[in-house]
């Protein structure tokens, strides 16, 4: 279990002010300007050795992503992007940073803008966030007066402007250039790579988009060094974690914890234990709502991090750990989730557009037991055609959840079918 | 130029230039890719996803449109995995497709059928309701099926990029994405139906076609269009007699793939309002006659010996009836012939009147000067060549005339000559401008050249040219902009008048005076009968129009898609149009009526073919002979005779309405539709309207 000297979101459960002055006593803000007087290449060195994963889902080293932009400006600006539009389901970490540590992310934007170049950062809010978008809002206002932010952010000679921009509630904006796309005024539809935004993002201009929370561990890192934070955590797993755990728990919650700890412990210690007992458990989402269910006997053992998770055919996603216990009618389960991804996709490239719906409409029908047992293998097959199929990974986030549905639990589905035939059979 | 990369496609080694995309490097190596989004004057989209190909290392499919090539890049089109894509993007796009090809006007030329064919299935797996969508309403000319629409974007990209009208887009999202225009209202555009032939599907169809024919019985004739001076090449679809519709043909130097509206959608006019025999005016009334009575008659007016006679040439002329009738002038020993019916001030050597620099040679030009023009009125596809010259970026344009949208933007510096004669002295910044550019062109209008003072203006927008260096070794940017298909062609064959002979004004004056008692009015609408006063008017043309309500004798004469003649377009590329369907009753090729009148009149003309006649033409104007090529003219010279004064008043449009230009447009139903549409839309949205 992570020891509290080393958690970096001291204050993420808001006990404590999230203030200027009390973020200021938590250390944040602390002689920054020594930190940016080390050099650019000096933070980018100390993020990847810290071996920080993106923290947005996807899992890219962060610091080898901010060394794609490039070394000298060529007569346009470079462009921190911060991606703010946390809207996968079950992921509540992100808000949880802007209302009650909203400092440590507008610490880590200046680090991370002045390590790419960059004078000016945008955060795209999602558009439900309102009160996240107020206290943000209102912290920005105070780093300003503070002349943390402005034409010499604190102290250090760096110019640097944070602006908050307010997402109109769509889920495809939290894909980075869906969301640049948006930043510009234009729908939110995920662009064609390449260009890649570290080449040709925002308005044209060198971009780099990160996560809320990749930005917002970034000033600890330099501070407290990369060793610390590859310290924690295992090989190519790094560091801490936010997990957002909700669902069948006794006590659903947003916790800091070492990567790679084991699912069981993570509910047991931090969420009270599944509800009725870890036996009552029946799946676990572990990673956001696109990611596939792991089911109980795979919970058991599974750690917490990028690659154990992987290796059990799902993923670490944005840390949104659903549980649901034996009272889950898990088909049900998915096929609200199917609609979720048929609501939400942009409508521009064909098997995003076509199938999410088609997966939709054949999940729903499984869930009530109106189709035929040959649909689940066609259905497993529409989610392949779908899979890598697509301008961006919304396909893919489609797809999985129907795709483990199907790998843990067919018997589940081919019983429900049987069992609604035969019931029509004695009709 | 950079070093070309080497790619490997299905194994067949290729060299491309880096920048290109994987799916130009598989066309170069003669491998198809099946697509629906790319459209290659088009920008990318890569949203159908029909053309994904494996390329070794690449952890999944990559949509080969938008993907450039890296060196020693290695793609595979034909294994299982793109076989296995293709074939799901394929069903994915059929399950919410109608599948109401037997009622579709696109059966039989579509995209989507004919890729099903190759990665389609013979039975749906989808058993839930399709997908149905409303209909939205486009107008006169594109009729919509939504439904069956399948999110391409390419007509989006079409309004948005090429028109210059950002009036087509999508609306909701996911499975109810929807393609509308703004308002539901037609394209406020003179290139709308070219979403037709964009939309890869029967989403967009041709309204005025609607359930006319099938593309498999129609017979198909390349032509050249003569709507206005662009020369586009087009294909005429008839089935027996009748024109069915027109579409465009490729010519990347002339127009690319585009039409404009009044080419595409004209043919109903061609099939109505015809002059199908000879009529005589009898008391007052024309009644119809044979052509042995018509020919009589002119016989006697011209015996009868009271006055002279003269001739003017029209808009849609072709070059051998030009040159036929004028033949018969010089035989008849009449100077007095104009094919500048709009009076233009033009004359001199062909680089006077002539679009110097060529209609693709805009791309290459990096500063522009519009006098008494507007291009996307006059020559809609030229004027899509100019925005792209535009949107690539450098390209400053100044207009002198009215301001109007042109889809770019211009700065409209002035209304008349005045502007004109400033820059010239050098007192207006755009002058530095186009000094300061290395290929400046201007664009000399007719709304410049057709009034009293023109050949002041010629002369005023030539010393300009030569000031602002537009003409040097290996450019030409002094340009005159036709609106007629026949003008250039009139002026080469020299349809001018000859030695003391009148000019149009001249020729009006005649009329009125009565020194000249007889008008041969050749396809010539836009003269006012009442200015001709008592002339005896000899109408040969092939509607009913204008020019046809007021003659004393009609011979009925061929429209541009019944014969084989040659047009010369407003660059000076003369091209060959040919015969999709045969001219109506007993109206015949104009150059027939000419001979055989010059045979009534006991003044036959030598050439009995149509080859002797264009040896006789070729030999006056041996660049006719050289079929779609530019040859080039020369630098343009100052007019010698004495300039007039430049008056002040501004330079008025050419054109009034776009769909009423001409003889066939006036006749066309569906022209009239688009005019009502565009006057009712300019209520609805507010807007001005370019209609003038």
């Amino acid at each position: 279990m992570l020891r509290d000297e080393d958690r970096i979101f001291t204050n993420i459960y808001g006990f404590h002010g999230a203030d200027l002055a009390a973020a200021k006593s938590r250390g944040d803000w602390d002689n920054t300007a020594d930190l940016i007087r080390k050099g650019r290449d000096w933070v980018i060195e100390e993020v990847k050795s810290s071996g920080l994963r993106g923290r947005g889902g996807a899992g890219f080293p962060t610091g080898l992503k901010w060394s794609f932009m490039p070394k000298e400006n060529d007569g346009r600006p470079h462009y921190l992007v911060v991606n703010a539009d946390e809207s996968e389901p079950g992921t509540c970490k992100d808000r949880d940073i802007m209302r009650h540590e909203p400092h440590k992310l507008l610490e880590g934007c200046l680090l991370a803008g002045f390590a790419m170049g960059a004078h000016a950062c945008y955060i795209y809010v999602r558009g439900e966030f309102v009160r996240e978008r107020e206290a943000l809002q209102r912290a920005v206002d105070e780093a300003y007066a503070d002349g943390l932010l402005g034409k010499d952010a604190a102290g250090s000679g760096w110019a640097y402007d944070i602006y908050v921009h307010h997402g109109a509630g769509a889920y495809i904006c939290g894909e980075e250039t869906a969301l640049i796309e948006s930043l510009e005024g234009k729908k939110g539809m995920p662009r064609l790579k390449p260009p890649f935004p570290a080449n040709v993002g925002l308005y044209g201009c060198p971009t780099t988009v990160n996560n809320v929370e990749s930005i917002a561990v970034a000033p600890t890192i330099c501070r407290r060094g990369a060793s610390w934070f590859s310290g924690l955590g295992r090989e190519g797993n790094t560091g801490t974690k936010l997990f957002c755990i909700s669902g069948h728990v006794n006590r659903p919650s947003n916790v800091e914890e070492e990567m790679g700890i084991p699912l069981k412990e993570l509910l047991e210690k931090h969420a009270g234990g599944v509800r009725g007992g870890w036996d009552n458990l029946l799946a676990v989402i572990p990673g956001g709502s696109s990611v596939p269910l792991l089911p109980k006997e795979i919970c058991d053992t599974v750690l917490m991090d990028f690659d154990s998770l992987k290796d059990a055919q799902s993923g670490l996603g944005t840390a949104g750990v659903i549980v649901m216990d034996k009272s889950t009618d898990i088909v049900k389960a998915i096929a609200r989730i199917s609609h979720f991804y048929k609501h939400e996709s942009c409508g521009q490239c064909t098997p995003c557009r076509e199938g999410t719906g088609w997966m939709w409409r054949v999940m729903e029908r499984l869930a009530a037991g109106r189709a035929q047992p040959r649909e689940i293998d066609m259905l497993l097959q529409v989610t392949k055609q779908i899979e890598g199929h697509t301008i961006c990974a919304l396909g893919d986030a489609a797809a999985w959840p129907v795709q483990g549905l199907i790998r843990h639990f067919r018997p589940e589905i081919e019983a429900r079918l049987a069992q609604s035939q035969t019931a029509e059979a004695a009709e | 130029m950079s070093e070309r990369v080497n790619v490997t496609v299905d194994g067949i080694a290729v060299e491309v230039e880096p920048g290109t995309t994987i799916l130009q490097a598989c066309e170069a190596a003669g491998v198809e890719i099946p697509r629906f989004c790319y459209h290659e004057r088009l920008s990318v989209a890569g949203n159908c996803r029909m053309c994904l190909v494996e390329v070794e290392k690449a952890p999944k499919p990559v949509a080969s449109c938008a993907m450039p090539v890296a060196p020693d890049m290695v793609v595979n089109t034909q294994s299982e995995s793109v076989k296995s894509a293709r074939e799901g993007v394929m069903e994915f796009l059929l399950i919410n497709h109608p599948l109401d090809c037997p009622i579709c006007d696109q059966g039989g030329e579509c995209d989507l059928q004919d890729q099903a064919l190759g990665y389609g299935v013979d039975s749906s797996r989808f058993e839930d309701n399709k997908r149905a969508v409303e209909e939205k309403e486009m107008g006169p000319l594109v009729k919509t099926v939504m439904t069956r629409c399948i999110h391409c974007t390419r007509c989006v990209r079409f309004a948005t990029e090429v028109a210059g009208v950002p009036e087509i887009g999508a609306i909701g999202r996911g499975e109810d994405m929807e393609i509308t225009t703004y308002l539901e209202a037609s394209l406020e555009s003179e290139m709308s139906g070219n979403v037709i032939d964009l939309c890869p599907v029967g989403a967009l169809t041709s309204k005025p076609y609607a359930f006319t024919a099938r593309p498999w019985e129609l017979r198909k004739t390349e032509t050249i269009d003569a709507m206005d001076a662009v020369g586009s090449n087009i294909r005429v679809d008839v089935r027996g007699r009748e024109v069915m519709r027109i579409l465009p043909r490729d010519h990347d130097a002339v127009n690319e793939e585009w039409l404009s509206d009044k080419s595409r959608f004209v043919w109903d006019g061609l099939n109505t309002q015809r002059l199908d025999k000879p009529y005589l005016r009898v008391e007052g009334k024309l009644q119809a006659t044979d052509w042995q009575r018509a020919f009589d008659a002119i016989a006697t007016r011209l015996e009868a010996g009271a006055g002279q006679v003269a001739a003017l040439a029209g808009d849609l002329v072709c070059t051998e009836g030009q040159f036929a009738l004028k033949s018969l002038m010089e035989k008849l020993g009449s100077p007095h012939l104009d094919c500048r019916q709009d009076g233009a001030k033009l004359s001199g050597p062909r680089a006077n009147y002539l679009f110097n620099t060529g209609i693709a040679g805009i791309e290459d030009a990096d500063a522009l000067l519009l006098i008494g023009t507007n291009p996307r009125l006059e020559a809609a596809v030229l004027n899509a060549r100019i925005r792209k010259a535009w949107l690539a970026g450098h390209f400053p344009i100044a207009a002198i005339g009215q301001p109007s949208d042109l889809t770019y933007d211009a700065e409209f510096i002035g209304a008349g000559p005045q502007t004109l004669k400033e820059l010239v002295d050098g007192k207006h910044g755009f002058a530095e401008v186009l000094a300061k550019a290395e290929r400046p062109m201007l664009i000399l209008g007719q709304g410049a050249l057709a009034r009293e003072d023109g050949a002041g203006i010629f002369a005023q927008a030539l010393a300009l040219a030569e000031k602002t260096g537009m003409i040097s070794d290996g450019w030409n940017g002094f340009n005159v902009l036709h609106t007629a298909a026949g003008r250039v062609g009139g002026m080469d064959v020299g349809f001018l008048p000859g030695e003391d002979g009148r000019d149009r004004d001249g020729i009006i004056e005649g009329c009125k005076s009565g020194d000249i008692s007889t008008v041969i009015l050749y396809g010539a609408d836009e003269i006012d009968r009442a200015e001709l006063g008592d002339a005896f008017v000899i109408y040969v043309g092939s509607h009913g129009d204008r020019g046809a309500h007021g003659a004393d004798v009609i011979l009925p004469a061929a429209a541009y898609t019944e014969k084989q003649a040659i047009y010369v377009n407003t660059e000076g590329r003369a091209q060959m149009t040919e015969r999709a369907a045969f001219p109506p009753g007993d109206a015949r090729e104009d150059w027939k009526i000419f001979r055989a009148l010059s045979d009534r009149l006991g003044v036959t003309l030598e050439f009995d073919t149509v080859d002797t006649l264009r040896t006789a033409m070729f030999e006056h104007a041996p660049q006719l002979a050289r079929l779609d090529e530019l040859v080039p003219a020369g630098s343009p010279e100052t007019p010698v005779a004495a300039l007039p004064d430049l008056d002040e008043a501004g330079f008025a449009p050419v054109i009034t309405d776009y769909y009423f230009t001409n003889p066939v447009a006036r006749a066309s139903a569906t022209m009239a539709a688009c005019a009502e549409a565009r006057r009712t839309r300019a209520k609805a949205v507010g807007g001005t309207g370019t209609d003038g």
